[in-house]
């Protein structure tokens, strides 16, 4: 295939960017997106260009390092799906394909498609937890979890902390990656201790770190590469409510 | 939003249905008019309650718009620099239009007040003869028109604004519950709409005169 790619090229967080073009001639449907960003990164090495910076680890779908967005659609345009385990196989020959990196205040382009998400980790720092006391594994029928409580967490668990929601979001909000931390952990018994705690934390947290607020556009959701419920930003809505009403500081 | 909205929406609820007193002849929706200005009393005095009524709406409206702007500003504060391929939408359009929808309304909320409560804009403004002026309203084509667009965007307002509040107040924690919520949002959001455009309708059709 031959593919016109319109990249996103900056050279450090406070240089002015541009969008560059680049043609590769022969791309395999089989390849991975990714793997394609490589092939280009061989070509522009040999000729003496920069490589295109992009973030990635596992490629398998499980760190969330890899997110971009393709064509305007955060991880491109196939569902549930991250940038890493896209194929090439999507598209088309002679496709212009648009790379772009997150655009969120609160995540800053470090070099060309690869941003700082650091504003998750303190989000996470301000709750995303819990306690437990090291030492022997306790007995695991001591502290038992409802089937359904236990689907729940798991569902919520699936988040990578990739952003993709916060690149999607006509707002920039960070809704639904503080929903499914709290979602995951409120409803085990685990995180009782830290229930209220968790939610008002996080939650000042977002807000500290400038993402933009949910007006329930459903966007994160739809580009969730692990499908995110929005049923939990309601959960994560009643938590803060509830919270509010009895957390002592 | 959502508190406010709700606030709204019920209000919008009891509006819609006293309007519907219309078809009931001049007679009975004069006499509606006049008794909501007796509400509480003789506890109240005449037309306290319309005027505590109108207070808390239009510290509603107040409240809604405000937290509008705020959450419009944060919101664009929050993406300084825009894509250069265009995010591709996958929400309603109901939803897109929260803001610019918002906006119509509010002017036509003005308008609506100086028409048939302060009687300024009226082409009838006779104090006391609301049928009158209703029907003096719609028997221009331009004022009709206005108010058939202004409830159409009412009508995506509530179809998003209603089941999004639920949402923001905790309610809608599992996709069965989504449906429901969106459903009855979508009820709502047509009832309330089709029961204010029957208004102008039946003038416009000769039905009220
Ligand atoms: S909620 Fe989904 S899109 Fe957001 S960070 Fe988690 S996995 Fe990524
Ligand atoms: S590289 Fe780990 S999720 Fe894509």
């Amino acid at each position: 295939m031959k593919l016109t790619l319109r990249i996103w090229r900056q050279s450090g967080p406070n240089a002015q960017g541009t969008l560059v073009d680049y043609v590769l001639d022969d791309v395999s449907p089989e390849m991975s997106f990714l793997e394609m960003l490589d092939v280009l990164n061989e070509k522009l090495i040999l000729d003496g260009d920069i490589p295109v910076t992009f973030d990635h680890d596992c490629r398998e779908g499980i760190c969330g390092a890899c997110g971009m967005v393709v064509n305007g659609a955060p991880h491109g345009p196939q569902t549930l799906t991250t940038t890493c385990q896209l194929h090439m196989r999507t598209f088309s020959d002679g496709d212009t394909i648009v790379i772009e990196p997150w655009r969120s205040a609160a995540f800053p382009v470090v070099k060309d498609l690869m941003v700082d998400r650091s504003a998750f980790d303190r989000i996470i720092q301000a709750g995303g937890y819990v306690s437990v006391t090291t030492g022997s594994a306790p007995e695991a029928n001591t502290q038992l979890v409802p089937k359904p409580d236990a689907d729940l967490a798991f569902e919520n668990a699936e988040c990578i902390g990739c952003g993709a929601c916060v690149a999607a979001c006509p707002n920039g909000s960070s809704m639904l990656f503080v929903s499914a931390k709290v979602s995951h952990l409120n409803v085990l018994p685990q995180g009782q201790p830290e229930r209220e705690s968790r939610v008002v934390g996080m939650v000042e947290q977002m807000d500290a770190e400038g993402f933009g607020g949910c007006t329930n556009t459903g966007e994160c959701t739809n580009a969730c590469p692990k499908g995110i419920p929005q049923a939990s930003i309601a959960r994560l809505n009643k938590e803060y409510l509830r919270a509010s009403l009895t957390h002592r500081r | 939003m959502a508190v406010t909205g709700i606030l709204m929406l019920l209000f919008l609820i009891l509006h819609m249905a006293g309007n519907l007193k219309i078809f009931f002849g001049r007679d009975d929706f004069d006499s509606y008019a006049h008794w909501l200005r007796t509400i509480g009393s003789p506890v109240l005095h005449n037309a306290w309650f319309l005027w505590i009524q109108r207070f808390v709406l239009l510290v509603a409206i107040a409240l809604h718009a405000v937290s509008a702007y705020q959450l419009s500003r944060r919101d664009l504060k929050a993406r300084p620099e825009k894509y250069a391929h265009r995010l591709r939408p996958t929400a309603s359009y109901a939803t897109n239009t929260m803001r610019f929808g918002g906006i119509i309304i509010g002017l036509f909320v003005i308008y609506h007040i100086l028409d048939l409560t302060a009687l300024v804009a009226n082409p009838n403004g006779v104090e006391g003869a609301a049928y009158d002026n209703v029907v003096a309203d719609f028997s221009h084509w331009y004022i009709a028109l206005a108010y058939i667009v202004a409830m159409l965007a009412l009508c995506l307002h509530i179809a998003h604004g209603f089941w999004s509040a639920a949402r923001t107040l905790g309610a809608v924690t599992s996709a069965t519950r989504a449906t429901a919520y969106k459903a009855t949002a979508g009820v709502l959001a047509a009832v309330i709409t089709l029961g204010f455009l029957a208004v102008p309708i039946a003038v416009m059709a000769g039905l009220v005169d």
